[in-house]
């Protein structure tokens, strides 16, 4: 073979085993839902010290993904890197499912779920949320034209390329956007730096190419296609590469606050004596999720494995879930200050860290918006011809 | 949707009324009300007041504007059903003022989420928390529509006068 | 914002426009033909509407506020119907008695903390439908009818002035309607101040002898709030933030 055939998945018994436990994890979301909208957010973890939970940790964090799901295709519309051209489809895909989870599950957390169509209908426009909303859904009718340019019989040719540029450049304005969420909260020691959007890129890149080597390798392996090692190596290393870059911008990011006096407790908490927030920063995300993936790709040793990239995937999907909930959560569990050169008290925690132990419903709804994510790429591959037929690295090679 | 919710309860009250010369047993059954009747009659609050009542509710909410006549806590002055045992019902129980109509025109109403369905002094126990029911359709519905009709006669036409 | 506020519906009767709806006083209808009511009616202008004229705010003198009183918070708990369940992490927190202490003195003081009124709320910049707003006369209030519950509003406020609705409620007062998965905060008794009054914790406040709390225009230069705030020093909560909150603080 020397061109890249597209073809659906066949629908194996292995294919089914996967949907339907998906499936039911969909449907375990969905009953939390109820469970959650009945009895109110009494059921969860959350409370008035931390209002956004283990739920906004997965919806960020597939959101982030879901932009940088999307580098591949960019990588080979925009930068024209050829062995990324087949996998340009299946990128596109997953990213649009990604944004779908997440999204899921940030509206399915609202208070007041039945009012989306308020959400979507009243907007104030100088609320990040409200431009986020029309980020989000330009996104995914972008993406969408974009994938009609790269499949459709007879599309001309000549418009994928302005549509990959026009995809890559809102999904870097979709990340600024989400990352602005944080950054533009002048309240919270933990928040209000310009720096959170350059660093949430970062992750959306490093994160979302992981999330895609993942995808990838399962539907490879479910549909029992070849999928070459080197083409692997090349996207493990560009992975490493985003791994660094990340931990350079978190890096800046609590240098910046060092420095200043006023964020020196914040810094303290998050960095020494701040418990599970430390140990999830410094072991979670910097080690596991950054350090040891870099270290794996790179070392001679460890750099041809086969498991390599899949590991070192997992490695930072699960850092990049460990600096979310830094991130979001300890960002509000550390205390506001109220008046200068004063320590407060109160009956409702003042001056205290805040506590915050996720319960199951949050968990449940958190996974559901992965499942989402993951059932609507399955079904994609399954229904539409994304998926090349072959990927080995003989195949690519021949194609130059 | 009120539209149509009027027109096909116009036309069968009609005909009820044609044909029996009585009330029509589709309507719902309506708690009688105290207190003055509406000088725009009933016909047009029966029409208008969903409106009326978000944008009086704009006034006071964005505006300060507590001189308004469309306000639930007005409603309820007069507006208040009470049950078997003389008890003043809440959004919760079926013969609520403003149920006899919502659950025959299969309307969820939004309000006692957050607003109180009664008058304040009422005591609402907390297990009428979280009182949105369900929309129900036929059955039992169906024969207190019908007890209504009789009893109610042919519904106010708005090209009647008041 | 309102969506529906001016919204012609169909070929009915026109009740877009707001006079028209001011169905209270002497309104008579007469119909002119099937759909089409005229309405005519004898009402007086709008009076007592929230003014851009009028800044409401509080003086709270931490040294009149005994540590041991929560007369305040209690009246306000009362006044709009939000008594707790036990829990002070998901409890409405309307106003809350902080106690400050000063890190290189020791001091301490003792003063309740409520919504700030801002003058530039973050709150209300953050809100993705416009339910969080500002009122012409600088009261910060949630329209509950399109919050939709996310929360971004109490990620945004520097005082946790804000809180969100846990649990299914009952036995709302008429004049503060609350209800699960809304968010909701101080609203300076917004019903008394439209009706002439101050609020429930300023009164609460006097009650008790303490007179720790004064309630005022801070527009108006002859108002007692605005003549204290002019003679004596007072400061305001994250003075970094320059939020000129309409709730200053004397004595610190």
């Amino acid at each position: 073979m020397d061109r890249t055939i597209y073809r659906e998945i066949k629908a194996t018994p292995q294919v089914w085993q996967v949907a339907f436990l998906l499936g039911a994890m969909i449907v375990a979301a969905l009953a939390t839902v109820v469970y959650v909208e009945h009895h109110g957010h009494i059921v969860t973890g959350m409370t008035n010290q931390i209002v956004w939970g283990l739920p906004h940790v997965f919806a960020i964090f597939l959101i982030v993904a879901a932009s940088g799901a999307l580098n591949v295709a960019s990588m080979a519309s925009v930068f024209g890197k050829d062995h990324a051209k087949p996998l340009a489809r299946l990128s596109g895909v997953l990213a649009i499912a990604l944004l779908a989870g997440g999204l899921a599950v940030l509206v399915l957390d609202l208070g007041r779920p039945d009012r989306l169509l308020v959400a979507m209908t009243t907007y104030n426009f100088s609320s990040i949320f409200a431009w986020n909303v029309i980020l989000y859904t330009g996104f995914m009718a972008i993406v969408a034209v974009y994938l009609f340019t790269q499949m459709a019989r007879g599309a001309p040719a000549l418009f994928v390329g302005p549509m990959g540029m026009l995809a890559f450049l809102w999904r870097l304005a979709l990340t600024t956007g989400t990352g602005s969420i944080f950054g533009w909260l002048v309240a919270r020691p933990g928040y209000d730096a310009a720096i959170m959007a350059p660093l949430f890129i970062a992750m959306s890149f490093s994160l979302g190419l992981a999330v895609f080597i993942l995808v990838l390798s399962a539907l490879c392996r479910l549909g029992d296609r070849p999928l070459g090692g080197l083409l692997m190596q090349k996207f493990a290393r560009l992975l490493a590469i985003f791994a660094a870059v990340v931990l350079y911008f978190t890096a800046i990011q609590h240098l910046t606050s060092l420095y200043a006096a006023e964020h020196a407790g914040f810094e303290r908490f998050i960095l020494a004596t701040g418990g599970i927030y430390t140990w999830l920063f410094w072991v979670g995300q910097v080690g596991l999720g950054g350090a040891l993936p870099m270290l794996l790709i790179w070392h001679p040793s460890t750099a041809r494995a086969p498991s390599t990239p899949i590991l070192a995937s997992l490695l930072v999907v699960l850092g990049g879930l460990a600096q979310l909930y830094v991130i979001v959560i300890g960002g509000q569990a550390y205390p506001m200050p109220l008046f200068p050169g004063h320590v407060v008290f109160s009956g409702f925690g003042d001056g205290t860290v805040a506590a915050y132990a996720p319960r199951w419903p949050e968990l449940a709804l958190g996974l559901g918006g992965v499942a989402v994510a993951l059932l609507a790429t399955g079904l994609g591959a399954k229904v539409l011809r994304i998926l090349p037929t072959n990927l080995s690295d003989a195949n690519l090679g021949s194609r130059g | 949707m009120r539209w149509l919710v009027l027109i096909v309860g116009l036309s069968l009250a009609w005909a009820g009324a044609l044909a029996a010369g009585d009330r029509s047993p589709l309507w719902p059954d309506i708690p009688a009300a105290t207190g003055a009747p509406h000088p725009e009659g009933n016909a047009y609050w029966r029409a208008n007041h969903m409106d009326l009542m978000r944008h009086d509710r704009n006034l006071t909410v964005h505006e300060g504007d507590r001189k308004i006549a469309a306000s639930l806590k007005q409603c309820f002055d007069c507006h208040t059903a009470r049950d078997d045992r003389g008890q003043v019902v809440t959004y919760a129980d079926k013969g609520h003022f403003c149920r006899s109509c919502h659950d025959y025109a299969a309307v969820r109403v939004d309000c006692f989420s957050c607003h109180r369905s009664t008058p304040e002094g009422v005591d609402e126990t907390a297990a009428q928390a979280n009182a949105l029911p369900p929309v129900r359709l036929g059955g039992g519905e169906a024969g207190s529509i019908l007890a209504w009709l009789k009893r109610a006669g042919p519904a106010p036409r708005p090209e009647g006068g008041q | 914002m309102s969506c529906g506020k001016s919204r012609l519906r169909g070929k009915g009767a026109d009740i877009s426009r707001r006079d028209f709806l001011r169905s209270g006083a002497a309104v008579a209808s007469a119909t002119l033909a099937p759909g089409v009511t005229l309405i005519a009616f004898g009402g007086s202008p709008a009076e007592a509407r929230a003014s851009a004229g009028n800044r409401w705010g509080l003086l709270i003198d931490a040294n009149r506020c005994d540590a041991g009183c929560s007369a305040c918070v209690t009246a306000c708990a009362d006044e709009n119907g939000w008594a707790g369940n036990g829990d002070p992490a998901t409890d409405a927190q309307w106003i809350r008695k902080v106690t400050l202490r000063n890190t290189t003195t020791g001091h301490e003081t003792s003063m309740p903390v409520m919504c700030q009124h801002c003058a530039e709320p973050p709150c209300v910049d953050v809100c993705p439908t416009g339910a969080s707003f500002k009122r012409a006369d600088g009261i910060v209030l949630v329209d509950k009818h399109i919050c939709i519950g996310c929360r971004y509003c109490m990620m945004a406020c520097p005082f946790k002035a804000r809180s969100f609705v846990h649990e299914p409620v009952v036995n709302q007062k008429t004049h503060a309607p609350r209800g699960q998965g809304t968010v909701e905060s101080c609203t300076l008794c917004v019903h008394r101040v439209d009706a002439g009054g101050t609020p429930a914790c300023v009164e609460a406040c006097a009650a008790t002898g303490h007179g720790a709390i004064i309630f005022g225009d801070l527009k108006d230069p002859e108002s007692e709030i605005s003549r204290r705030l002019a003679e004596y020093p007072s400061a305001a909560l994250r003075p970094d933030l320059d939020l000129n909150p309409g709730v200053r603080y004397s004595n610190l």
